[in-house]
């Protein structure tokens, strides 16, 4: 990857601003509630019953938040398997914001379950359980988290092996870099094959609730709506983010974000096609229209992803950087909202459970874990060279 | 004591006490009992009057009693109580049998026990379950009216059972609802209720002159006061996830929980688990059937038979969720919805504020 190098920049401004300060306050504040979590017991914090076993924790953290971090996933089979390199520049950055979300994912599900202590079972093979899809997800998301750690690692090898004033990292470092440099088409493939797997694994656990999930959303497709999915709303979060840094950090445009963004209408299309196949087929069609707030819900999702595809597709505000950025942005909200009824609004545990709302502590940990990955972001792209060298590169 | 039956000729004290002590143990009462028992039971004038009514049912409840062994059915309607109107076991048919019940009546009036089996139709006056001429509810009225204390045995008699599923033609209504004021009762429900747990309450009302007691459905605190659930033998799968997915699947041979057949063990208030029938050999769980729920008169014949019981366990501690339906079903309050709305507005106005910053102009992508 030496050959690289110069594709990279250090983001050159203060690293401590004012963000810097309100996001680390929710930080703070979330890790406090987390603390108290441990202590008193997830009965303390959240709302979640017999009933309502999973929350915003899962549907946010997990669901929503491990397909927003599919920036990563994305951009590697762009570049790497359709070996289009002229977007190689941006993975870094994709690869970055792809860790904080995997590793947060895995945080929250650690939050999440009831019985924390005997999570260390996950690392003893002869209590693992092949038939489940959980398991999957779990062994995966490790999984993956560690393969984006080591893709990442580069980054980090670039800047301590510059540290003269400890001659032994320096050291350490070179070494790790040139390791890591040879050996990392093996973690790429790894990196491609793991989300695959899981991001449609996430669906099939909801596959698995029956008729507790309501029609207009349990499907047996499930696994390849949450691919298809997947899929679009990490091309939708690579233009998303791409777009916030350039108007953030006052940088310059990357031009290749629009070649980039022409895929997105067809992958919504195609998962729209996909969803309405699965309607036929479930016989859903009949609720479209009659389920109420679900009905809403149902054709927001599909409206949410319809018209920013549009505007890509076919308007010429659609290569503005205005442009981009609103439709990127509805995009991730039509997906999010996706995986959200999947999980939440459209998930009825049976007569008597009544209704789930997130506490304010449930509320502020999820709010805390997205701060954690904002200013992580904001102070790592000031730190070692991440974001496109778009002076250089072209 | 099985051996040497109550009625064995030139049966011992020593064999009569041994026998009590065994019952008073089996019930869970204080040995010194037994010695009070064997005074009350010894005392022939002392044993309480019986006056057993049957209704609309399968006599399933009597059959229960009469495959007991410790006391057998011998001993107990002819040692332990004085059964004076029985119309499956007495010699007596016909005038004769009506004419034995209202003598009892009337010799015996505020001093015998009913037992009520059977479920009662109320509707077109009751003509759906008569005998000797006289409608269910009139015969129940007249002689509950002068009786010490009513058990309803079986989920008819509790609460209308069988007869009262579905479009429940008869009207069928358990006695509860048909009794006078102010005489005590308790409730035996089950299909049939065990029998030891029936022997259990002539037991207690024998030695205390009392009934035992109750919860809010009037079962006795001693049999019904725990869940099936609780102490099943295959409570151990259950926590560990383990299934049987359908009849006769691998899961169902190799003894994993039934919870997913519709077991309902989990709502079913019985002790079933611990005491077991047919002389505490086998039970409906043991046998690979799940639990249908029979102590419970709102899930027996009300509910399907494969539906997934709503799993209620007490709470272990305070750090455990709510676990109950009554901690359900709170609506989100003002703040929650401040705080959601506000962070939501953040975002999305902060989107709207930078893509204002944005240039609304096309790129050139091949600049």
């Amino acid at each position: 990857m030496g050959s690289h190098k110069n594709e990279y920049d250090v983001q050159k401004s203060k690293i401590f601003t004012p963000a810097f300060y309100v996001f680390s306050v929710i930080v703070l504040i979330s890790v406090f509630i987390i603390i108290y979590r441990y202590v008193m017991g997830i009965g303390y914090v959240s709302n979640l019953n017999d009933g309502w076993p999973w929350g915003i924790w899962i549907a946010y953290d997990v669901a929503v938040g491990t397909s927003i971090a599919c920036g990563g996933y994305v951009l590697a089979i762009t570049i790497y398997v359709m070996n289009n390199f002229k977007y190689h520049p941006m993975i870094r950055s994709a690869v970055l914001a792809s860790m904080f979300g995997y590793c947060l994912a895995g945080l929250s599900v650690m939050v999440d379950i009831g019985r924390p202590w005997n999570s260390y079972n996950f690392f003893v093979p002869s209590q693992w359980q092949f038939n489940s899809a959980l398991f999957e997800v779990a062994l995966c998301i490790m999984a993956y988290s560690l393969v984006l750690i080591i893709e990442f690692l580069p980054a980090v090898y670039e800047r301590t092996s510059t540290l003269t004033k400890y001659p032994r990292i320096a050291a350490f470092s070179k070494m790790g870099y040139k390791y890591i440099d040879k050996l990392l088409f093996l973690f790429l493939s790894v990196g491609v094959l793991l989300p695959t797997m899981h991001q449609s694994s996430l669906g099939t656990l909801m596959v698995a609730t029956g008729f507790r999930l309501d029609d207009l959303w349990q499907t047996n497709f499930l696994p390849l709506l949450f691919l298809t999915n997947a899929v679009l709303m990490g091309f939708s979060v690579i233009v998303f983010e791409t777009m916030l840094t350039t108007s953030l950090f006052k940088r310059s445009f990357e031009k290749e974000i629009i070649s980039l963004s022409r895929i997105i209408p067809y992958v919504a299309v195609a998962f729209i096609l996909i969803r309405f196949v699965s309607l036929t087929t479930s016989g859903a069609w009949g609720s479209v229209f009659t389920s109420g707030t679900l009905s809403v819900v149902f054709w927001l999702e599909i409206i949410l992803l319809l018209i920013p595809s549009f505007i890509i597709y076919a308007t010429q505000f659609g290569k503005s950087q205005r442009g981009l950025f609103v439709s990127a942005m509805t995009l991730m909200l039509g997906a999010g909202l996706y995986r959200f009824s999947v999980y939440l609004i459209g998930f009825e545990p049976g007569p008597g459970w009544g209704n789930y709302f997130p506490s304010i502590n449930e509320f502020m940990i999820t709010v805390g874990l997205i701060s954690i990955e904002i200013v992580g972001y904001m102070v790592i792209v000031k730190l070692l060279q991440v974001l496109p060298n778009v002076s250089k590169s072209h | 004591m099985v051996e040497k039956s109550l009625l064995t000729p030139n049966l011992s004290r020593r064999d009569f006490v041994k026998a009590l002590g065994t019952i008073t143990t089996a019930l869970g009462l204080p040995l010194t009992v037994a010695d009070k028992a064997a005074e009350a039971a010894s005392n022939v004038d002392n044993r309480p009057p019986v006056i057993w009514l049957h209704f609309q049912e399968c006599t399933g409840c009597s059959e229960a009693i009469l495959k007991t062994t410790h006391p057998s059915p011998a001993e107990l309607i002819l040692e332990l109580i004085n059964l004076c109107y029985q119309e499956t076991l007495m010699a007596d048919f016909g005038h004769s049998a009506e004419r034995l019940l209202e003598e009892s009546i009337k010799k015996y009036a505020g001093k015998y026990i009913l037992i009520v089996e059977g479920s009662i139709p109320l509707k077109d006056n009751g003509v759906y379950c008569k005998i000797g001429g006289k409608t269910a509810i009139d015969i129940l009225k007249h002689t509950a009216a002068s009786a010490a204390a009513v058990i309803n045995l079986g989920i008819c008699a509790t609460s209308g059972g069988i007869a009262s599923a579905g479009s429940n033609p008869t009207g069928a209504v358990g006695a509860p609802e048909l009794l006078p004021e102010g005489i005590p009762y308790i409730s035996l429900p089950g299909c049939p209720p065990n029998p030891y747990n029936l022997l259990g309450v002539v037991m207690f009302l024998l030695n205390f002159n009392k009934l035992p007691e109750v919860d809010s459905k009037k079962r006795p605190l001693f049999a019904y006061g725990t869940l099936i659930h609780e102490y099943c033998e295959r409570r151990a799968n259950f926590d560990a996830g383990r299934f049987a997915k359908e009849f006769g699947d691998e899961g169902h041979r190799n003894g994993f929980c039934l919870y997913q057949l519709g077991c309902k063990g989990p709502i079913t208030h019985a002790n079933c688990s611990s005491i077991k029938f047919n002389e505490g050999i086998v039970w409906p769980i043991g046998n690979g059937n799940p639990c249908i729920g029979c102590t419970e008169g709102d899930v027996l014949f009300k509910e399907s038979l494969f539906s997934h019981a709503m799993v209620i366990q007490p709470r272990l501690n305070s750090n455990v969720p709510p676990a109950t339906p009554e901690d359900l079903g709170k609506s989100p309050t003002a703040f929650q919805g401040a705080v959601v709305g506000t962070v939501l507005g953040a975002v999305v106005g902060g989107g709207a504020v930078l893509a204002s910053k944005l240039s609304k102009e096309p790129e050139d992508e091949n600049k």
